[in-house]
């Protein structure tokens, strides 16, 4: 059994910046370390997470169940088939948020600390009771924001939150990542956002389609093992929460081909 | 990427956008950090000067009261350049700030 469970709160303030996606991958690549994970969606309004993990088909009760105590909570879990380490335990009625306290989230991630060594929270996007909710049960969490002004601005919302709330440590992930835009300033960089924001980064994310493909499929990136650039930035923030000490890709050597051939030229001072 | 949007980019030589982006983020996040709206820091820029202004004169093109943020912690920081020549008083009747009548348009939003 794990000497200590981490339960770590996935979230962002804004909403479609990737909390859910990560998640499920996080989840997945995890489980593929050999540590058994399960990931909780918090998100009882607007659930996804059965969807990106493919397990939508297979749910029969959820965290709804499990706090009334009408089923055990192993009856609730979804265990996934090909990463048996990981299981699903999935977001009740979305009229739970009628009833829902921060105590509850608290018991569930009390029962799920028995069994895992990782509880991540998929936390829904904004910064009422859903989140409060949630953040109650969480003891660190990661920050996922993408570089754009609005995503950043939420995302010191929320940081300053679980500040305040004694969550630590708080890491940020910085998602869907241009290199080329970055190298033509058109972007904010990667610097930019940790001044602003202050907070380690505990991974880098490029943006990328094969993203939008594993969704479709229910298949989350890094199940496949594909060299595809965003699940190798999901399997090395896995990796880091562990404690190896990988370092960040870095975003200027990502450009390949004509156009980083251009904007090497637009970068050299002519004048 | 074309060789025309290059030239028409150094033509026109706007700053990039990223620079734009760093530098309203930071002026909104000293707000929201602060809950401070833009029209209380204006109120309480022009309560500062008026009582620096009883003390010493001050040269109010010249001053600045703002907020800055650095590492997640917000500094109020005044710069106040006291005028050298002067004796006081008596110029403390005038309208310490300019742009005090644009105080009471703001009140409304948000």
């Amino acid at each position: 059994m794990a000497p200590k469970t981490r339960t770590i709160l996935i979230c962002s303030g804004k909403g479609g910046v990737g909390k859910t996606t990560l998640t499920a991958n996080l989840g997945i690549a995890l489980a593929k370390l050999g540590l058994s994970t399960v990931v909780l969606d918090a998100d009882f309004g607007l659930r996804n997470l059965d969807l990106l993990l493919g397990l939508e088909n297979r749910i029969v009760y959820t965290a709804q169940e499990v706090l009334a105590e009408t089923c055990r909570l192993e009856q609730a879990l979804v265990r996934h088939k090909q990463v048996t380490d990981l299981c699903l335990l999935p977001a009740g009625n979305p009229r739970m948020l009628e009833w829902l306290k921060p105590e509850d989230m608290q018991t569930i991630a009390k029962l799920l600390a028995e069994s895992f060594d990782y509880v991540l929270i998929d936390c829904p996007a904004g910064i009422e009771d859903g989140f409060k909710n949630a953040m109650a049960a969480a003891e660190e969490a990661i920050v996922i924001t993408t570089p754009e002004v609005s995503a950043v601005r939420d995302a010191d919302r929320v940081i300053g939150l679980l500040q305040s709330h004694g969550v630590k440590p708080i890491q940020l992930v910085l998602n869907r990542v241009r290199p080329h835009m970055m190298a033509s300033q058109e972007m904010l960089s990667v610097d930019d956002v940790t001044d602003i924001l202050a907070l380690p980064l505990l991974g880098l994310v490029l943006e990328d389609e094969q993203v939008i493909v594993s969704t479709n499929r229910g298949e989350p990136l890094t199940l496949s093992g594909t060299s595809s650039p965003a699940a190798r930035s999901y399997e090395n923030v896995a990796r880091r929460l562990q404690g190896e000490d990988i370092p960040l890709i870095d975003p200027s050597k990502e450009r390949r081909g004509f156009r980083a051939r251009v904007w090497k030229i637009m970068q050299t001072k002519i004048f | 990427m074309t060789l025309r949007d290059i030239i028409e980019k150094l033509i026109r030589r706007q700053p990039a956008s990223a620079t734009t982006a760093k530098e309203r983020l930071q002026l909104v996040l000293a707000h929201d950090r602060s809950d401070l709206s833009p029209e209380l820091l204006e109120q309480m820029r022009r309560e500062i000067f008026e009582v620096v202004a009883r003390y010493v004169e001050i040269d109010l093109d010249e001053g600045d009261v703002s907020l800055e943020t650095e590492d997640r912690v917000t500094a109020l920081v005044a710069n106040l350049p006291i005028k050298r020549s002067i004796t006081k008083s008596g110029e403390n009747s005038q309208k310490p700030f300019p742009e005090s009548e644009g105080s009471s348009r703001g009140e409304s939003s948000t």
